[in-house]
């Protein structure tokens, strides 16, 4: 769990009480879980969890210096996973979001075994109903709508709930005629919701669809990982596509394909620099000049301004 | 030796039996017709009851089965002048998609499908009807080409997902098939589509989106291969038969949901044990369904479809 989880987006007052990066929860949490940081298992920790976090290059860093320097490894810009709050508290200008579709909640259509426990136990863990949130806001004094996905929920796969919050952004940022950008952070199209999930990609197209024949922006944001029915629809639709540093973007999985092939995947495969390389992003931006990025982008969206 | 599946072994037998049994009474000049009747109707009976009640896994095997009708046997029944384009006009030609323009029921139409092979020689070739990127683009160039001389346009969907490979990463699989979505959602002309064997993944939804989806009764859609689906949940492809009972893919289903808007039957036991008789059937069903959309208003037809995939899954 985040230092921001205790400030989660469970009620609609969220956006306004989501801490400033760099700050600790409790008191109470910070002696909780200083007591066991020194048995944490030492690889795959993306979620601080305690003051120490070891990145992936084995480096330890003090987690109040991690979130300072946006939740990226001072030695090796590895970029740690956000959650869809920290995006925003990242992204957008102070106090200025207003979320939409807050209660909206998946539920488990088809009946599939272990579905429920699984949606109740990332509900409790992200303190999201769902694996995205949506809403309004500035950045940079720009009103937008806005597309958050949380990888820490069900791997932020996408099922009708994610496909129905994002079809309705897009409609809102027609409605509204303001740009749309969108940060993508999905394993894919959600199992669980079988024929459902498959027919939320065509959902979203449609939607954004519209959007674009409106000769709306749709700036598309993909963050580690952004694979399968996510990146197969919304996320490579966007007139500007942006990707961090580092992430995991593709359609097939490195597992499946390696799997299919019988070969070791190349150093750096499906990696953003790789999308970069083969024509498929536009520019991938560190994330602390994300920000600043997109309000570039979206200034330039104004003409004669 | 024809692919017979274990469920459906007594009705091989049965239908052994029968044949000996008429051999026999050729041969002895003796009539049996009584009991060759009596057999036949067991044997009609059984039929009905073991196809009438296919489990989903038991579907996925008829809906892959290798004499089923492919989209070029449909093509070449339901089109004349068929005259068949080739490449995505930036890379290739993907031989799993097939596409041109024909004539349907009076209509000039542009056609796509995927395309399996009728052998392993065939297979190879066509990559078991797998789409690279190069294959989606291939269909967006049809689809395009279709809008501008207002053709309507005709899919045909059969294929166990998008290929999954290095060369299909690095040209772009994800971009390419959400750029197809985006397309079939806005393209301006009626879209008729029908799931003729299997429809997995992003792949198949790629030439699969329209104003109306048909689906024949044995054919299955999913939002992945069994395959898959039980490698990600369970990272075992093993247990592919549980992953088909879970993820409701069948016609029956997928009517249910209001994904689909009308099954079309299929002769007893499948398309491959009358491919005469179901070509008929689907004729009958494609041929209504394109007459119906063509005569709607495009403004019309547009907000009709998107509705339909607004509405998709807000139960």
């Amino acid at each position: 769990m985040g230092p921001e989880s205790e400030a989660g987006p469970a009620g609609p007052a969220a956006p306004g009480v989501v801490q400033a990066p760099g700050e600790v929860g409790t008191v109470f949490e910070l002696f909780r879980k200083s007591k066991y940081f020194t048995v944490q298992p030492e690889s795959k920790r993306e979620i601080p969890e305690g003051l120490w976090i070891k990145c992936r290059c084995r480096e330890i860093l003090f987690s109040k210096d991690l979130s300072r320097n946006y939740k990226v490894c001072q030695k090796c810009g590895h970029h740690f996973r956000l959650t869809a709050w920290e995006r925003i508290e990242l992204t957008l200008d102070p106090d200025s979001f207003v979320e939409f579709d807050a209660d909206l909640e998946p539920r488990d259509i088809l009946e599939f075994p272990g579905y429920a426990q699984k949606l109740a136990k990332a509900q409790e863990e992200t303190g999201l109903r769902e694996a995205v949130v949506t809403g309004e806001g500035t950045i940079g004094g720009h009103r937008v709508v806005v597309v958050v996905m949380d990888a820490h929920f069900i791997m932020g796969s996408m099922g009708t709930v994610v496909g129905e919050k994002v079809a309705r952004a897009a409609e809102r940022a027609l409605e509204k005629r303001v740009p749309l950008v969108a940060f993508s952070a999905s394993g894919g199209a959600r199992m669980q919701e079988g024929i459902l999930s498959l027919m939320q990609m065509g959902k979203t197209a449609a939607a954004l669809g519209r959007l674009d024949q409106a000769g709306l922006l749709y700036i598309s944001v993909l963050t580690d990982p952004t694979m399968g029915g996510v990146s197969a629809s919304f996320g490579f639709l966007g007139d500007i596509i942006l990707a961090e540093p580092g992430a995991l973007i593709g359609f097939a999985g490195p597992r499946v394909i390696e799997q299919t092939i019988r070969q070791k995947l190349p150093d750096g495969f499906q990696q953003a620099e790789f999308l970069q390389e083969h024509g498929f992003v536009d520019l991938v931006v560190p994330r602390n000049r994300l920000r600043d990025t997109i309000i570039k982008i979206l200034g330039l969206h104004q003409q004669g301004e | 030796m024809p692919t017979v599946f274990d469920f459906e072994k007594p009705i091989y037998e049965l239908e052994t039996k029968i044949a000996e049994l008429k051999q026999f009474s050729a041969d002895k000049g003796l009539n049996l017709n009584r009991e060759i009747e009596v057999l036949e109707q067991r044997a009609l009976e059984l039929k009905r009851s073991t196809y009438g009640n296919l489990t989903p896994w038991q579907k996925v095997l008829i809906a892959r089965h290798p004499n089923r009708l492919g989209a070029r046997d449909y093509i070449d029944n339901f089109c004349t002048d068929f005259v068949e384009l080739h490449g995505d006009r930036a890379f290739g030609d993907d031989p799993a998609v097939v596409g041109g323009i024909g004539r349907m029921n009076g209509y000039a139409v542009t056609v796509v499908g995927h395309q399996k092979g009728r052998d392993t020689k065939e297979n190879l070739v066509r990559n078991f009807g797998m789409l690279h990127p190069d294959g989606c683009r291939k269909v967006l160039r049809l689809m395009r080409q279709a809008e501008k001389f207002g053709r309507p346009l005709v899919c045909f969907v059969d294929t166990p997902g998008a290929h999954c490979g290095i060369g299909a990463e690095e040209r772009g699989q994800a971009e390419a098939i959400a750029r197809n979505l985006m397309a079939l959602s806005t393209l301006k002309v009626p879209i008729v589509v029908v799931v003729i064997g299997e429809g997995g993944s992003g792949g198949a939804l790629a030439l699969g989106m329209g104003d109306r989806i048909l689906m024949q009764e044995h054919s299955v859609f999913s939002v992945s291969s069994p395959e898959a689906c039980a490698s990600i949940i369970w990272k075992d492809a093993g247990r592919a038969r549980e992953a088909a009972e879970m993820l409701k893919l069948t016609a029956q289903d997928l009517l249910r949901w209001g994904v689909i808007d009308e099954i079309v039957p299929e002769p007893l036991g499948g398309v491959h044990r009358d491919p005469e008789q179901a070509l008929e059937l689907l004729r009958e069903a494609l041929f209504r369904h394109l007459d119906e959309i063509c005569r709607l208003d495009r403004g019309e037809l547009l907000r009709t479809r998107y509705h339909k995939y607004r509405a998709i899954g807000n139960l």
